[in-house]
């Protein structure tokens, strides 16, 4: 069950503003060939206040048309440490999607 | 020193920085780009990080293995950028009084490495294609149960 769409805006940190109390926007980060196909390696994301980073996947892979791109359950890291999907999100957040691993 | 570079690893630096007196056992682990039976005509493989992280990660994991024994010391080192077949990729140098304690150290360093250090590579052929690799666990989360779907 996907949480209702809200689109995000290709913003700098510096240009966000919060959408109202209810709503939080996080910072999402792409690596590896998630960046490649998508095109792009960062962008906000405005999510509601109780959005968890499975929330924020859900809501990325609505846009792009990038159901094709990124799977459902991705590795996924909150403020540049691994966290699980259920991981809840807070405004400011910098959220990273991680292809599967390969350093080494 | 700094866990990520885009330099070529220097080994010698790196157990210089472990390297002590009451430490009589240094165990050095270098990965390097293969060029294998099974790997086809790699020539090259293009490293890519979520930086930060890694550099974090890497410290963090450096710490867990330290904190397992008395005296140990650990420098590791991944290279990012495009590194040669051949050419070391990743260095481990863990030091400690006794060898069983420094194999050990070594050995979890560079296996949490494999697991957790958000790195990526895209090996670059002979005949110039290019191709996304990972690892056989890179796909589940550190602490947590795989994703139940692949990637596309």
């Amino acid at each position: 069950m996907g949480l209702p769409y809200i689109p995000s805006r290709m913003t700098s940190s510096s240009q966000r503003t919060p959408v109202s109390a209810s709503s939080i926007t996080v910072s999402c980060r792409f690596f590896g060939r998630y960046a490649e196909v998508l095109g792009v390696g960062q962008l906000e994301l405005q999510l509601p206040a109780e959005a968890t980073a499975g929330d924020a996947v859900a809501a990325l892979r609505t846009r792009h048309d990038a159901q094709s791109l990124l799977p459902q359950r991705p590795l996924v890291a909150v403020n540049q440490e691994h966290v699980a999907l259920d991981a809840p999100l807070h405004d400011g957040d910098e959220l990273a999607l991680l292809p599967p691993l390969a350093g080494g | 020193m700094n866990h990520v570079t885009h330099d070529p690893i220097q080994l010698d630096r790196l157990i210089a920085e472990v390297s002590d007196p009451g430490r009589g056992a240094i165990v050095v682990f270098l990965g390097t780009v293969r060029r294998g039976p099974d790997d086809g005509p790699v020539r090259e493989i293009e490293y890519s990080a979520y930086e930060a992280m890694a550099a974090g990660e890497f410290q963090r994991i450096v710490n867990e293995a330290a904190g397992q024994s008395h005296n140990i010391e650990v420098a590791a080192q991944h290279r990012l950028g495009t590194v040669p077949t051949g050419d070391p990729s990743i260095a481990v140098v863990a030091a400690a009084p006794h060898r069983a304690e420094a194999f050990t150290a070594c050995r979890y360093v560079i296996e949490q490495a494999k697991l957790r250090l958000p790195v990526w590579k895209k090996e670059r052929l002979d005949d110039g294609g290019t191709r996304w690799r990972e690892n056989p666990d890179g796909s589940s989360t550190p602490g947590v149960a795989p994703p139940a779907d692949g990637d596309p």
